[in-house]
C-alpha cells in the first residue's frame, strides 16, 4: 500500500470538525522547552551528483587516515569478495534459520563457521556466536558457574590484563547473580600475570573459574600454559579471551597446558569485519564437548534426512529460550549472523596460509612500529616483553595530548591508556597490522617525533 | 495405560521412590517417560550435595522437551546412575530399573509424604 499524505484541504476539514484551528494546538500540553524546533536544514537541497561529490569527498577524507589503534577492534585487508557475497540475497539476513527445510544454504555455512572457528580454537565444540567479544566474556563466565558445581564457588580470578571494556560489560551482566569478579594485579615489570606469584591459602573459598587473555590488552603474551595448569590444579575451569587472528600463529587455547582450556572466547571483528565506527561486530564461543549442554546460542548439527541425503538442523534445542523459557542457558543469543557470515566467506578465502601469513605480517609490522618508535628520544617500551601485534609505550607527556594533535595530521595514533590504567599515566597503546606499509610507520614516526619536540 | 508398580512409592512430579536399608532410590515413572518421549540427555545432580524437598536436582531431556527433576524428598545425594550419560534411553525401556540417583534422607517418616500406587494412580487418570 502506498503512504498517501493528507491535502490540506482534507487535514482543514479534520481539524474544522473537532473545533481546531491549527495542528499546533493539539500538542499545546507539551511544554515549549521539550518541543522539537523545526529542522535545521543545513543546505536548501541538493542534486543527485551533487550529493555524490559530496560524499566522495567525505570517503576519501576517511581513507587518508592513517590508523595505529588496536583495543580490540582491528583493520586487517578484506578481500572484496566477502562482502559482495555476504550482501547477496540469499545470505543477507541475520535471523535465526528455525525453518530447516527452507534454510539448508544458511544452516551449512552456520555449520562450517563452527568447524573453522573450533579448529582455529583447538577446541571441540563452537557456537554460531554471540553478541560481541565481551558478552561472549560475560556468557563464558555464566557458563563456568553452572559448570563448575564442585568448586562450590561463584567467584571469577579476573586478571585486569583483561580488556577494561571487557571487564565492565562482564561485572554488568553477573553482578546480580551473586557472582564476583576478583581482579587480579599484573606485574609492573611484565604487563602480564606472574603466575609464582598466585597463591592459594588453606581458608581460600576457590573460585570457579580462571580467565585468561592472550594477547593481553597491552599486546603481551601471558603465561598460557602455567596458567592453565594452575587452574586446573586448584578446582577452577579455565576460560580463554583471545584475539582469532593471532591464534593463526600463537598455540591455540585449546592446547594450552595439559589439558587445554575449558572455555574460549573472544571478538570475531578482525575476520573480514570493518572497524565501521565500533560495530556492528560479532562474539564467539567455544567449549569441550561435556561442557556443550551449558552453551548459550545457537548450534547447527549436520545429519541424514528420511531418503539418507544429506543435511543441516539447529540441534540441542533444549538449552535454550524457546524451549527451556527461564530455564534456558541463557536470553541473550542475538545472533550475529550476517557478520559470521562474512567471517566464514574470509576465512574461506584467507584459507588457514592465508590468516597465518596476516597474523605473522601484523606482528613483523609492530616489531618495526615498535623499533622506529622507541628509537624517538623520550619514548620507551613500557614492558619490555614479548608481544603480538600491540605493544605500550610511555611517551615524555600526556598521551591524550599527544593524541589531538596526532589526529589534526590525520593519524589515529593509538590509545591513551590512562583513563582505564591511571598508573600508566603517558601510556599509550599502538598497533600495526599487515596493512600498514614501511612508508606509514615511517611517516607516523616522524610526525610523533615533531609533536614531541 | 503405563505400569504403576504396587511396591513403589510415587510424587506428584512423577518420580517413583524405592527405599532400601534407609537408603532411597529415585527414578522417573512409566507415565512420565511417556510423556517425555525419547531421552537424549540426563543431567544428574551432584553427589555429596544437599537437596531440599521439591527442590530441582537434575534435568531428564528428550527430543521433545526437556523437564526438571524433583527431589521427593530433603536429604544427602549419596549415589546417581552414571551409566545414563551413556545411555539415557534405558529410562524409556525400563522406567523402573533405570533409577536416576540415591538420597540419604534427612527424615525418617519422610517416605510417609510420599503417594502410593492407587493415590498415584488417580494424579495419572486425573490428568
Amino acid at each position: 500500500m502506498p503512504f498517501i499524505p493528507h491535502t490540506e484541504v482534507e487535514t482543514q476539514s479534520m481539524l474544522a470538525s473537532i473545533g481546531v484551528e491549527h495542528i499546533d494546538s493539539l500538542f499545546e500540553e507539551i511544554p515549549p522547552s521539550l518541543r522539537a524546533s523545526p529542522v535545521d536544514h543545513p543546505l536548501d537541497g541538493l542534486s543527485e551528483m551533487e550529493v555524490g561529490q559530496l560524499m566522495r569527498e567525505r570517503a576519501t577524507a576517511d581513507d587518508h587516515t592513517l590508523c595505529f589503534a588496536g583495543g580490540g577492534a582491528y583493520q586487517h585487508h578484506i578481500p572484496a569478495a566477502v562482502w559482495e557475497l555476504a550482501t547477496r540475497g540469499e545470505y543477507y539476513s541475520a535471523y535465526t534459520p528455525y525453518q530447516a527445510e527452507a534454510s539448508q544454504g544458511t544452516l551449512q555455512l552456520l555449520y562450517e563457521y563452527q568447524s573453522m572457528m573450533s579448529s582455529l580454537m583447538g577446541m571441540e565444540v563452537s557456537n554460531t556466536s554471540l553478541y560481541d567479544g565481551a558478552s561472549a566474556l560475560a556468557e563464558a563466565v555464566l557458563m563456568a558457574v553452572r559448570s563448575n558445581r564442585k568448586a562450590k564457588s561463584k567467584r571469577i580470578l579476573m586478571p585486569v590484563t583483561v580488556h577494561p571494556i571487557y571487564r565492565k560489560v562482564v561485572s554488568t551482566l553477573v553482578r546480580h547473580q551473586d557472582i564476583d569478579l576478583v581482579e587480579l594485579e599484573y606485574n609492573s615489570a611484565t604487563g602480564t600475570i606472574d603466575p609464582d606469584s598466585l597463591q592459594l591459602s588453606e581458608e581460600d573459598p576457590g573460585y570457579a573459574a580462571l580467565v585468561i587473555p592472550l594477547p593481553g590488552y597491552f599486546g603481551t603474551l601471558e603465561a598460557v600454559h602455567k596458567l592453565t595448569d594452575w587452574a586446573h590444579e586448584h578446582g577452577m575451569l579455565v576460560i580463554a579471551t583471545v584475539n582469532p587472528v593471532a591464534m593463526a600463529t600463537l598455540t591455540p587455547p585449546g592446547e594450552w597446558g595439559e589439558k587445554g582450556v575449558d572455555i574460549a572466547c573472544g571478538e570475531g571483528q578482525p575476520l573480514g569485519i570493518p572497524l565501521s565506527s565500533g560495530g556492528p561486530y560479532f562474539g564467539f564461543l567455544c567449549c569441550r564437548q561435556s561442557l556443550v549442554r551449558q552453551l548459550p546460542g545457537r548450534l547447527i548439527g549436520r545429519t541424514r534426512d528420511l531418503e539418507d541425503r544429506e543435511g543441516f538442523a539447529l540441534t540441542l534445542q533444549a538449552r535454550e529460550q524457546h524451549i527451556r523459557r527461564s530455564k534456558a542457558t541463557s536470553n541473550i543469543c542475538t545472533n550475529q549472523g550476517l557478520m559470521v557470515t562474512a567471517a566464514t566467506i574470509f576465512m574461506s578465502l584467507m584459507g588457514a596460509r592465508g590468516l597465518e601469513q596476516m597474523s605473522q605480517g601484523s606482528h613483523l609490522n609492530t616489531e618495526k612500529l615498535a623499533q622506529r618508535i622507541t628509537a624517538i628520544e623520550g619514548v620507551k617500551q613500557t614492558f619490555k616483553v614479548p608481544f603480538f601485534h600491540e605493544l605500550v609505550v610511555t611517551l615524555p607527556q600526556s598521551a591524550s595530548g599527544v593524541l589531538e594533535q596526532l589526529a589534526a595530521e590525520q593519524i589515529v595514533g593509538g590509545i591513551a591508556l590512562q583513563s582505564h590504567y591511571p598508573e600508566l599515566e603517558n601510556g599509550l597503546l599502538i598497533c600495526a597490522t599487515e596493512l600498514r606499509t614501511d612508508a606509514e610507520i615511517d611517516h607516523f614516526a616522524t610526525v610523533l617525533e615533531r609533536v614531541l619536540c | 495405560m503405563s505400569e504403576i508398580p504396587a511396591d513403589l512409592k510415587y510424587s506428584k512430579s512423577h518420580e517413583w521412590v524405592r527405599e532400601e536399608g534407609g537408603m532411597i532410590t529415585v527414578g522417573i515413572t512409566d507415565h512420565a517417560q511417556e510423556l517425555l518421549g525419547d531421552i537424549v540427555f540426563v543431567e544428574l545432580p551432584e553427589v555429596g550435595g544437599e537437596i531440599d524437598l521439591d527442590g530441582e536436582c537434575g534435568v531428564i531431556e528428550s527430543v521433545k522437551a526437556a523437564s526438571d527433576l524433583y527431589a521427593p524428598m530433603a536429604g544427602e545425594i549419596v549415589e546417581v546412575n552414571e551409566a545414563l550419560a551413556d545411555s539415557p534411553e534405558s529410562i524409556n525401556e525400563t522406567p523402573y530399573d533405570a533409577w536416576v540417583f540415591r538420597i540419604k534422607p534427612t527424615s525418617s517418616d519422610a517416605l510417609e509424604q510420599l503417594l502410593d500406587a492407587a493415590a498415584y494412580t488417580e494424579v495419572v487418570e486425573a490428568e
